[in-house]
């Protein structure tokens, strides 16, 4: 099959091209070696054929300046990458040819079949340039194709010339022969890698340290090399960009015909005066994002109801129409709930990431990050910073993984760190069981919620200290690297809903697979700690609870029977293992239990205590097990034992503590080992444990 | 010399030059290039980033990058 590599700018319509030709045949992959998204995906070019298309990430040349951008020189200058194209097709913003012309010589240059994708021509036509495609093909030598990429026109002549290309491809001419601006080092290089040609041979000594697919002799080699013929790499590459822009302006010279157009305020002009106003900016931004969560909540409810319901039913089924015996307990108990705390956040995931890309794709996030960029610095962060927090109120797994766009590793290490203590949605269980029980649902200053207000507290407290860590990092971490701001602000316009569609599907999936494969894991894990005990008293529980309350009714006897076994498990003497550590938080064995087994995923909690307190099988209905949690007695006291001091100081925990393997995962696989995970996992802890201990001491 | 930061709003200059090597790699590539009239539009608040208007798209810069580039 076929392979064709989609480049282009940032916004030059590259993705949604990507969406027109592949529809929903799209997967996520990674490069091989590095953790950078690969998305790739079939399209049929007619006459039954396919081809394999790869979209890269967008840059502004081959010259990277983060993570994401250097995958596309160490694809397309190594032609034994297995995901090497046979054919590039470089995606232009018409209105803006110039600028976006620089990575298309640079990539015609590296020899492989390139084909122009003229974007965004009724852009172009407003602002005053016309552009003639043939002549623009003729002075450029090179196949062009006038697109939309929007409205999916133009594709037809595209799949028609990628088709061709490969074949149409004779003799290698370049745009502009930069080797020529080294010719005694090209030719060094050149002598032991022959079939390389010239340009890749010159991109071997510029990006040296960039390339990922030269071993370290090779590396040690063209260093020398470098020394030998004095290799000035930056005044080079200078020259090279300089060259490169007057050759481009030339060659458009040809084919561009400009009109004047009468100079008037645009949309865009008129809408960057108030969403970049001083004071109305940031007033629009904190509306937009309450508007989000306030529709997050409400939209996802009914979904997630159904969700639980379905998986509660079916966890039901399996238990009466399997054979009774160990797999049926592993799969009602252990497994289908298991998945089912992953699917239950689905929609509000789903959701959020609808309005994330909507406000991409309509150019306000750009907005945003302007805005935010100099408050993010004073705390270490970054304007690129503002996406993966506001996503990690929904879940920190895709969070996490969107901060590859942020190219100081610095700020994007900063930013992985501080994400998690963002209130996600997992955590809205847990608050929502312990503020019904210990804030009194009544009104403040007649219009303000107290459960409500005391929410938003939480939310608040968690930002307060990403905040908060995120500046004591920025003073703790030393570093050299310099970091780039350098954005275009596009223009505004109405977002393709098939985009979104597709962003949306793709983080949903992304979600489903990172987190559920551990959270699948785990639970079967704490499964096993929940009905498996040591000793004989495990076993002899039910004779225990019939000769002790013998007048129980059946489901009760059934309760109070999973009561006392869950007690004698391995996970309830783990519980009281741990009880005099957590014994000044306020916690006792019970909860204990429950902080072990949401260790896996914070959620967990609410199903844990309901079993604890041998809620059985009515568990999701928050009524029961708040009146069997509200009639807990304190032993010690011999009041009740959730009293406002605990239920502070169990949220305050929550809020803090990491409890969340699938974040622990993310974010080894995002630094490439385990010692910012681990840092995290004590710091968060920590944090946890000594907010806690403060707010049960001063409350109780 | 002036700089692209001391524009006042609204007002264009033409790019002569960067005084930092590393800086005008990256600027040029947005097509900043000498020679180029750049027209400063807004800035956001607290001395954020700013935004030039340039070959007719928007480029924002922080203020660094901004004084980074010398004007006739």
């Amino acid at each position: 099959m076929l392979k064709v590599a989609l480049v282009g700018n940032p916004n030059s319509g590259k993705s949604s091209l990507f969406n027109q030709l592949t529809g929903l045949n799209q997967k996520v992959g990674n490069f091989p070696g590095v953790t950078v998204d690969m998305k790739s995906g079939i399209a049929s070019i007619g006459n039954d054929t396919n081809i394999e298309l790869l979209d890269l990430p967008g840059t502004y040349s081959i010259y990277p300046r983060s993570l994401d951008e250097r995958v596309v020189i160490n694809l397309l200058s190594n032609g034994e990458h297995a995901e090497y194209p046979d054919v590039v097709v470089v995606v232009v913003d018409a209105s803006n040819l110039e600028r976006n012309m620089l990575l298309f010589t640079e990539i015609k240059d590296l020899g492989i079949p390139t084909i122009l994708a003229l974007n965004m021509m009724d852009v172009a036509g407003k602002s005053g340039f016309e552009i003639d495609a043939k002549a623009l093909s003729q002075s450029l030598d090179s196949s062009v194709v006038v697109i939309n990429a929007r409205e999916g026109s133009g594709l037809d002549d595209l799949k028609h010339a990628i088709t061709e290309a490969p074949e149409k491809q004779g003799e290698f001419k370049s745009f502009y022969a930069a080797e020529e601006l080294s010719q005694e080092l090209v030719r060094a290089i050149l002598e032991k890698y022959p079939h390389k040609n010239g340009y890749r041979a010159y991109q071997m000594a510029q990006q040296l340290n960039e390339l990922n697919f030269l071993s370290p002799d090779e590396k040690e080699w063209v260093a020398g090399i470098k020394a030998q013929y004095d290799f000035q790499d930056k005044k080079l590459q200078e020259k090279e960009t300089l060259d490169r822009f007057a050759l481009i302006k030339k060659r458009l010279d040809e084919a561009l015909v400009i009109k004047p157009v009468k100079a008037g305020r645009s949309l865009t002009d008129r809408l960057d005066k108030i969403f970049t106003h001083k004071i109305y900016g940031y007033a629009i931004f904190l509306s937009i994002l309450f508007l989000i969560f306030q529709t997050i909540f409400a939209w996802a409810e009914p979904f997630m109801d159904l969700i639980d319901l379905g998986f509660s039913e079916m966890s039901g089924w399996v238990h009466k129409t399997l054979p009774e015996g160990i797999l049926n307990d592993l799969i009602a108990e252990g497994i289908i709930p298991g998945l089912g705390g992953v699917v239950i956040f689905i929609p509000q995931i789903a959701l959020l990431f609808a309005f994330i890309a909507i406000l991409e794709e309509s150019g306000y996030m750009a907005r945003v990050v302007f805005l935010m960029d100099r408050i993010m610095i004073k705390f270490g962060l970054n304007g690129k910073s503002v996406v993966p927090l506001i996503s990690g109120m929904a879940c920190a797994i895709p969070a996490i993984m969107a901060t590859r766009t942020i190219d100081s590793w610095k700020d994007r290490l900063i930013t992985i760190f501080v994400t998690p203590f963002m209130s996600c949605s997992a955590r809205l269980p847990v608050y929502a069981i312990l503020i019904a029980l210990v804030v009194p649902d009544k009104n403040f200053l007649g219009v303000f919620n107290l459960q409500g207000l005391t929410l938003m507290a939480m939310y608040l407290l968690g930002f307060v200290m990403a905040i908060l860590s995120a500046y004591v990092m920025k003073k703790l971490l030393k570093t050299s690297e310099r970091s780039y701001f350098m954005m275009e602000l596009p223009i505004y316009r109405s977002p393709r809903w098939g985009n979104v569609g597709i962003t949306v599907l793709e983080k949903s999936k992304t979600f489903v697979f990172e987190a559920g494969k551990i959270i699948l894991a785990i639970s079967i894990v704490l499964w096993v700690l929940a009905s498996y005990g040591p000793g004989e008293e495990f076993d002899r529980a039910e004779a225990q609870v019939r000769t002790a309350q013998p007048n129980l009714d059946e489901s009760a006897m059934d309760n109070a029977i999973a009561a006392y076994q869950l007690e004698q498990s391995y996970a309830g003497h783990l519980g009281k293992l741990i009880e005099p550590a957590i014994k000044p938080l306020g916690y006792d064995w019970k909860i204990g239990i429950a902080l072990i087994t949401s260790f896996a995923a914070r959620e967990v909690f609410v199903g844990t205590i309901a079993t604890i307190y041998s809620v059985g099988s009515d568990f999701e209905d928050e009524g029961t097990i708040k009146s069997r949690l509200r009639d807990e007695i304190n032993h010690d006291t011999g009041g009740p034992m959730y009293t406002p001091a605990l239920g502070f100081s169990l949220m305050v925990f929550y809020v803090f503590a990491m409890q969340c393997m699938s974040t622990v995962a993310v974010v080894y696989r995002e630094t490439k080992g385990w010692k910012w995970p681990i840092l995290q996992l004590i710091y968060m802890s920590a944090v946890a444990y000594l907010s806690a201990f403060i707010v049960y001491q001063w409350l109780s | 010399m002036k700089t692209a930061a001391q524009l006042k709003p609204g007002e264009k200059g033409t790019v002569a030059g960067f005084s930092d090597s590393d800086m005008s790699l990256k600027l040029m590539e947005m097509g900043v290039l000498p020679g180029q009239e750049i027209q400063f539009k807004f800035a956001a608040p607290f001395n954020g980033p700013r935004c030039f208007k340039l070959r007719g798209y928007s480029l924002s810069l922080r203020l660094n990058e901004a004084e980074a580039i010398s004007l006739n």
